[in-house]
């Protein structure tokens, strides 16, 4: 059952050839068998996933079942799940429950998806490689010494190597795409407030948005159908109408403009990398796409402007994390700034520290125009270089990571090489727009991802880009070594 | 823009975060590191261009002014390090 699409299991829950309580089994003793290998889940829900699966079951038994009704789901631990730890990987939430359920688990419940356990990811969503996590890293199932990506690492290596058949993810300046690209998997961040960010702990405001990560660009327009949509609980939620994003996904793409940014085909990219993403231009040419050259001229300075808006947005996110309401608290603080200080000291990991400490600074008295609010102004001009290029052409086109997955330890000790990792992802997350990354090739036994980046609120044609692609394309149905069985 | 220690601890106490002792000279290199990183901003003009806080540049959306919550006080200290009487205890702030 593990090698199939969610569109396959749907399939074979309608045909009644198994059960969800079967199929929710199946992925529940590969997670036993398998995972501890890879670290990918901080908590396994065995006993919630087989009660929603007989509700499934019966469900369909009365004929009310939906597409996704039955399909089980891993959810990344920064998604809040009342009754279940959800710790953000951080040792500052390592106690604490949920007392109550984020839009997107809602939505999931109420599709019918029972949900198999939390994921790894990096502390509070800060990394790009998973190493953060104050339970361990992630490893990537293609290569054990190597980093799965981050932040969603761990829903990233659970889907990879089949632990699940999809799971969610988050998305601030690369989290859903760089570890699908690392891992051989599709996944999609959506339109900022295409999905509601109510219970979703915040990083980076205006830059976090969540997303699903699965096989193939059918599964997720599936679980795009169950995510996105108006929340009036997240007031950056978008009240526009959820187009059924699996409708569109077999128009072909005769004539569909593709803009490859010279940008992204610069230096900085793996040959073998640049190789398979040339490879993928190709296979869209015979498809029909016209593909031409564009220019972002800004996006160099996109992992700049946005070491400045995320650190300062989440240092004023998590000074909610103060020991007194919830969360971690010192042992005998001697007075109230020792509370503060010795719990938010202790409870946060060193690049939850380092990032909070550079956002205040960008923030405080005398550095605000020179940081703040030039990073700002130059998220505009990025912003602008998109809406030009998306004047001329339906998509843009590049590599999702300027390598593959690196071995772990590798950067660790270098903040600013680890955030160059992001360098073609983050761009996208400062304009606010979607974009996919899917497998595309492999390089030296690694998966390598393709990105395509879409104009706001256009995720239907990315998802009918890629999975045009995949129908012509088998990158999306190999199996890491170790993980078939 | 180079950190020193002093630096790094002015900024630690804004940011109330205890630091070791010994591991300042790590933060002050790394917190100077991303800095100088992030002053590569400063090979573009922005001059007049009007600041990006949001993606979409939306409007703040308003509700109407009704209550919208139940009180759920006791479920939601359920997680609190430390609670009486429904009120959440700290160390004492006034003599």
């Amino acid at each position: 059952m593990h090698n199939k699409t969610i569109a396959q299991l749907s399939a074979g829950l309608a045909r009644g050839e198994f059960s969800s309580v079967e199929l929710t089994q199946s992925y529940l003793e590969r997670i036993k068998r398998l995972d501890v290998q890879l670290n990918s889940f901080i908590t396994q829900t065995g006993d919630l996933a087989l009660e929603a699966a007989r509700a499934a079951d019966a469900r369909r038994a009365k004929g009310e079942a939906g597409p996704l009704t039955g399909i089980p789901i891993a959810h990344k631990d920064i998604f809040c799940t009342q009754g279940v730890k959800t710790s953000c990987a951080s040792k500052m939430l390592d106690n604490f429950i949920s007392p109550y359920n984020a839009t997107v688990i809602e939505r999931f419940a109420a599709a019918g998806c029972p949900m198999l356990g939390k994921t790894n990811m990096d502390e509070f969503a800060m990394g790009s490689s998973n190493e953060t996590s104050v339970y361990g890293p992630v490893k990537n199932p293609w290569d054990l010494q190597r980093v799965p990506g981050g932040s969603s690492g761990g829903s990233a290596a659970a889907v990879a190597a089949r632990l699940a058949p999809a799971a969610t993810g988050t998305d601030t300046g690369g989290s859903i795409r760089q570890p699908a690209a690392l891992t051989g998997i599709t996944g999609i961040k959506p339109t900022y407030g295409r999905v509601s960010r109510f219970g979703m702990i915040a990083f980076a405001s205006s830059l976090d948005q969540a997303g699903p990560m699965a096989h193939t660009a059918q599964d997720c327009a599936l679980l795009l159908n169950v995510m996105a949509g108006f929340d009036p609980r997240d007031s950056t939620c978008v009240d526009q109408p959820v187009p059924d994003y699996t409708a569109t996904l077999d128009q072909p793409l005769k004539g569909l403009k593709i803009g490859l940014p010279k940008e992204f085909f610069a230096e900085g990219m793996e040959p073998e990398v640049a190789a398979v993403i040339e490879a993928a231009v190709a296979q869209y040419r015979q498809l029909g796409a016209i593909c031409v050259d564009i220019s972002l001229p800004n996006s160099g300075l996109s992992v700049p402007a946005y070491y400045v808006v995320a650190p300062a947005e989440c240092s004023s996110n998590l000074a909610r994390f103060d020991g007194v309401r919830y969360g971690y608290r010192c042992a005998q603080p001697k007075d109230l700034l020792d509370l503060y200080t010795r719990s938010r000291g202790e409870g946060f990991g060193a690049e939850v520290k380092r990032r909070i400490m550079v956002g205040t600074y960008a923030l405080s008295a005398g550095y605000y125009d020179a940081y703040y609010l030039k990073a700002q102004k130059v998220r505009r001009l990025i912003a602008d270089d998109f809406k030009r290029a998306f004047s001329e052409v339906d998509i843009i086109l590049g590599p999702t990571t300027p390598t593959t997955a690196f071995k772990l330890g590798e950067k660790t000790d270098d903040p600013v090489t680890m955030y160059l990792s992001d360098i073609y992802t983050i761009a996208v997350n400062l304009a606010g727009l979607p974009g996919l990354s899917m497998p595309a090739g492999f390089a030296q036994g690694l998966p390598v991802g393709v990105q395509l980046i879409g104009s706001y609120f256009d995720e239907a044609r990315l998802l009918n880009a890629a999975h045009q692609y995949q129908q012509h394309t088998d990158w999306h149905t190999r199996l890491p070594t170790g993980f078939e069985g | 823009m180079s950190l020193n220690k002093d630096d790094v601890v002015k900024i630690a106490h804004l940011a109330r975060l205890a630091i070791d002792e010994q591991s300042i000279p790590a933060y002050a290199q790394n917190l100077s590191d991303i800095l100088a990183f992030v002053e590569q901003m400063d090979r573009v003009e922005v001059g007049g261009t009007l600041p990006m806080a949001h993606p979409l540049d939306m409007a703040q959306r308003l509700r109407a002014d009704e209550v919208s919550e139940s009180d759920q006080r006791a479920l939601l200290q359920q997680g609190a390090p430390a609670v009486e009487a429904g009120l959440y205890l700290v160390p004492k702030v006034i003599d």
